[in-house]
């Protein structure tokens, strides 16, 4: 009952039996009163043709009638009634008095004057001859199986003929000198009126289903299925898919809902990341703050005997070596702790000029003896000419500990093999570099210190639409668009913008967008020449001439990659939040949100690429300074 | 008379202490809560009071204002686990003479020991001094009126708008024994107040850990510091000096420090 109910909500089918109703009405409506003209032309039809033959009854009887020759009358009216259609002819006179007949026990009977049939006439005092045909016809049935029958009287006039016979049995003075009535079956019609109704219905029926059935294949090809699939669509973002997108709906309403509806999902994660990254910082330090207190006690306890033992035992070389290890890894401990508070006040990394192998190379001794219980070879491809890079070791050290552990973690098989591999990489200054001076022709200052994008001023710039006016907070970073809009303004629409002090244009009439062909503004940013950016808020593109010639920043590019079982697609986006584990309950969901933080810190990035059943591969990218 | 009193409400840390500091010949006392540790410091005289900040009913802090307020004769040190730059600052600005963080090794307890031990002995012989009873020797040299300083270890001086000098009290080398290294740190790294700035070797190989007075970017050393070390031991407060830096927040750092105009041993 529940799926049915379901069913019928669905509007698809609510759409169908609208459809199929509002046309089985119309249909019904029309054939019916079809049939009923058609009917009535049938009938009519019939009683002129009833009419004709009364009136050829009449014409070939006349010479019988005016020789007074009863015999010959009688035969001719009774051959004609013999024909199958016609049920009986019948003559009387003005008074009622049955004359002729095809059925001779009548002859000589009077009819009965208040009879249905007399009725045409003689109800309404009118002269039978100037009563129309369909009032002298009568349609009537003999018992309710029996086809219907018609009936239909002829007046026979006086005329010069009749009283100037010989016979003289009508006088000069009668108008009206008898009636022939003649009835017919409608058997025929009766056929005719009912194949006619049974064609009517079947074509209104087959109609009626053939539209039905066809609003249905466009109502579910147009509606039902775009719906669906956007209820599907709804149903992944409830359920936190943020990644789900809809398929291209076309190009009606719905493709147009369809693509609002993605555009929506965007802004959407977009937002839920942002919140993530606040709200990881207190969620953490809370955390952390905990953490740091629980551990650091029985660490201490470690710490204290073994550093005293250390000292204790100075002339027994063997136990020193172990010692050292504990005392080692349990300072190691400690930077780790101390690591994640850092990380969760954001606080800067202790930097050293360290090579990137070594860290490498410490991290591994850390993890080899898991790596071994596991069988997995671990392959290093250094590039042996790589520069220092400017780093805490202890907390790199920590990211690639984390890295190998969740690449181990990830292997399942025999043959598991971790490959790491160092380089040197270039990269354009173009979502790296940050504009730090700003200027209008005039020389006035740009820079906003009050509003601020992750820290760093903006440049502010007066801007003016067409409905609005108010100012612009460019994203200070080149290239990362993250700009603020204090004004209304159109999709698509140029901004014209401006000095906020003295109000000088900063549009360059001279050139346009390369790659959406609005106007660009410009201003200058000391010592490293002219900004250019794009008035088109859909716009990103930026250029900073001497900035990008002034080249590349160099990146020890580190990669680390594991044949495991990889990570599923809609995972790979989320691994770096805080609090998410694919590890249940062996993880803490931290291990990949506080290398991120790491990693930011040293101001470089890090990047995951994964493909289920091939395995994992992570890059850093950390600068050389 | 005892050396040192040890207040943590973790008994492992309590015994490790204790053990410790009795294999140096130290006259150690403990307990496990900072309500008992008051009555004891009230009660005896301990040289230096070693005392965990996150403790149930008193934490560490209270017991800090108490000693204060009470005038108890006896040099504080702040241990804990929660070991962050703010409570560093925030102990040694409350009066304590140095913080440590946990977990810590068996060199940077007895560092910090012999140092208040030391400090103890220092001021016990500047109260000497002031009755007339040892004039024989200058004890310290306090650092220069404009100066500001964090605790009695690191000093600043803000040189021209945007850039300061940092370095080490007299008084703090004055409690350490003579230098075997010095270890600085490079030029463009970054400091946090309250971060260890750089680490004293001593002769009997104790590391000592300097606290940065102020957070910023480091933009020169004293590069003839790390040729000749005694230049530290010599002359602390011009030709000593540490680092030349720019500061990174100045206003909300020098909250915590206290001008050396108005020194208090």
């Amino acid at each position: 009952m529940k799926r049915f109910k379901q069913k019928f909500n669905k509007i698809a089918l609510k759409l169908i039996i609208a459809v199929g109703i509002t046309t089985a009405i119309i249909i019904s409506i029309y054939s019916y009163f079809n049939l009923q003209s058609q009917n009535d032309t049938l009938l009519s039809e019939f009683e002129r043709h009833a009419n004709q033959l009364s009136n050829t009854i009449i014409k070939s009887t006349r010479t019988s009638m005016l020789a007074y020759d009863t015999e010959t009358t009688h035969d001719i009216i009774n051959t004609i009634g013999e024909d199958k259609c016609i049920r009986e002819v019948r003559l009387f006179n003005k008074s009622g008095k049955i004359i002729y007949s095809t059925t001779p026990s009548l002859i000589g009977t009077m009819v009965d004057k208040n009879a249905e049939s007399c009725d045409g006439c003689h109800s309404s005092d009118r002269v039978l001859e100037e009563i129309p045909i369909d009032e002298r016809s009568r349609i009537f049935q003999l018992n309710p199986d029996s086809s219907r029958i018609m009936g239909l009287m002829n007046p026979i006039y006086n005329e010069p003929s009749c009283w100037e016979a010989d016979c003289h049995v009508h006088p000069k003075s009668k108008k009206l000198l008898g009636v022939l009535d003649i009835t017919m079956c409608l058997k025929e019609v009766d056929k005719a009126q009912r194949e006619s109704t049974i064609k009517l219905i079947v074509l209104a029926l087959t109609s009626i289903l053939v539209l039905s059935l066809l609003i249905g294949f466009f109502v579910k090809r147009w509606i039902d299925d775009p719906v669906s699939k956007l209820m599907l669509a709804t149903r992944e973002i409830s359920a936190g898919n943020l990644n789900y997108s809809v398929k291209d709906l076309g190009n009606d309403e719905l493709g147009i809902l369809g693509r609002a509806f993605n555009t929506m999902t965007k802004k959407l994660s977009e937002a839920r990341m942002q919140l993530f990254q606040s709200d990881k910082m207190s969620s953490l330090g809370r955390l952390a703050a905990g953490v740091a207190h629980e551990i650091n006690n029985p660490l201490t306890g470690v710490l204290t005997y073994s550093s005293f033992l250390l000292k204790r035992t100075k002339n027994n070389p063997e136990m020193q070596e172990d010692l050292k290890v504990i005392v080692r890894e349990t300072m190691r401990s400690r930077e780790i702790v101390k690591g994640l508070l850092d990380f969760a006040r954001q606080s800067v990394p202790k930097k050293h000029n360290v090579k990137a192998r070594e860290i490498i190379d410490r991290a591994v001794v850390v993890v080899n003896n898991q790596l071994i219980l596991k069988h997995i070879e671990l392959e290093k491809r250094f590039d042996p000419d790589l520069p220092m890079i400017t780093v805490d070791a202890d907390q790199i050290q920590q990211v690639f500990i984390n890295l190998i552990v969740n690449a181990s973690d990830a292997i399942e098989n025999d043959n598991g093999k971790i490959i790491f591999s160092t380089s040197l990489t270039n990269l354009l200054p173009y979502g790296m570099t940050q504009i730090k001076t700003a200027f209008c022709p005039k020389k006035h200052n740009l820079i906003d210190n009050e509003i601020k994008i992750e820290a760093m001023p903006t440049i502010k710039l007066k801007a003016a639409a067409a409905k609005s006016s108010g100012q612009i907070n460019l994203d200070p970073i080149y290239g990362k668009n993250r700009h603020q809009y204090n004004l209304q303004i159109k999709p698509g629409e140029d901004v014209h913008v401006s000095c906020p002090r003295c109000d000088i244009s900063l549009i360059d009439e001279k050139v346009q967008c390369p790659k959406c062909n609005s106007q660009i503004f410009t201003f200058e940013s000391p010592p490293n020449g002219m900004f250019e950016g794009c008035t088109n808020i859909n716009c990103d593109w930026q250029r900073w001439m001497s900035v990008d010639e002034g080249g590349q920043k160099t990146y020890v590019k580190i990669i680390i990659e594991d044949n495991g079982g990889g990570i599923q697609p809609e995972d790979l986006s989320r691994i770096f939040e805080p609090f998410f584990s694919t590890k249940g309950q062996k993880g803490t969901g931290l291990g990949l949100a506080v290398i991120w933080g790491i990693v930011d810190n040293h101001n470089g990035t890090i990047t995951v690429e994964s493909e289920i059943g091939k395995g994992t591969k992570f890059t850093i990218l950390l600068p050389v300074t | 008379m005892y050396d040192i009193l040890i207040i943590d409400d973790e008994t492992v840390i309590n015994e490790a202490v204790v053990k410790i500091a009795e294999s140096e010949g130290y006259k150690i006392d403990s307990c496990n809560n900072a309500i008992d540790g008051l009555k004891k410091l009230k009660k005896n005289q301990y040289k230096v009071t070693l005392c965990d900040i996150m403790m149930p009913e008193m934490n560490g802090f209270q017991l800090l204002n108490e000693v204060q307020s009470e005038g108890i004769n006896t040099n504080v040190i702040m241990i804990t686990g929660f070991s962050t730059v703010e409570n560093a600052v925030k102990s040694l600005h409350m009066g304590a003479i140095d913080f440590i963080p946990k977990p810590f090794t068996f060199d940077e307890l007895i560092s910090s020991i012999s140092r208040g031990l030391e400090f103890y002995n220092l001021q016990e012989r500047i109260k000497n001094s002031q009755i007339g009873q040892d004039e024989d020797s200058i004890i310290y040299v306090p650092c220069p009126p404009k100066y500001m300083k964090l605790g009695n270890t690191s000093w600043m001086h803000i040189e021209y708008e945007g850039a300061a000098v940092i370095g080490v009290t007299d008084l703090f080398l004055r409690t350490i024994k003579s230098l075997s290294s010095v270890e600085l740190m490079a030029v463009d790294d970054v400091l946090i107040q309250g971060s260890t700035c750089t680490t004293l070797q001593t002769e009997d190989e104790t590391p000592h850990n300097i606290m940065a007075p102020i957070g910023g970017k480091i933009v020169e050393r004293n590069e003839k510091l790390l040729e000749n070390f005694s230049l530290l031991e010599k002359d602390p407060y011009f030709e000593g000096w540490l680092y030349r830096i720019i500061p990174a927040d100045i206003e909300y750092d020098m909250k915590y420090l206290v001008p050396c105009s108005t020194e208090r041993v």
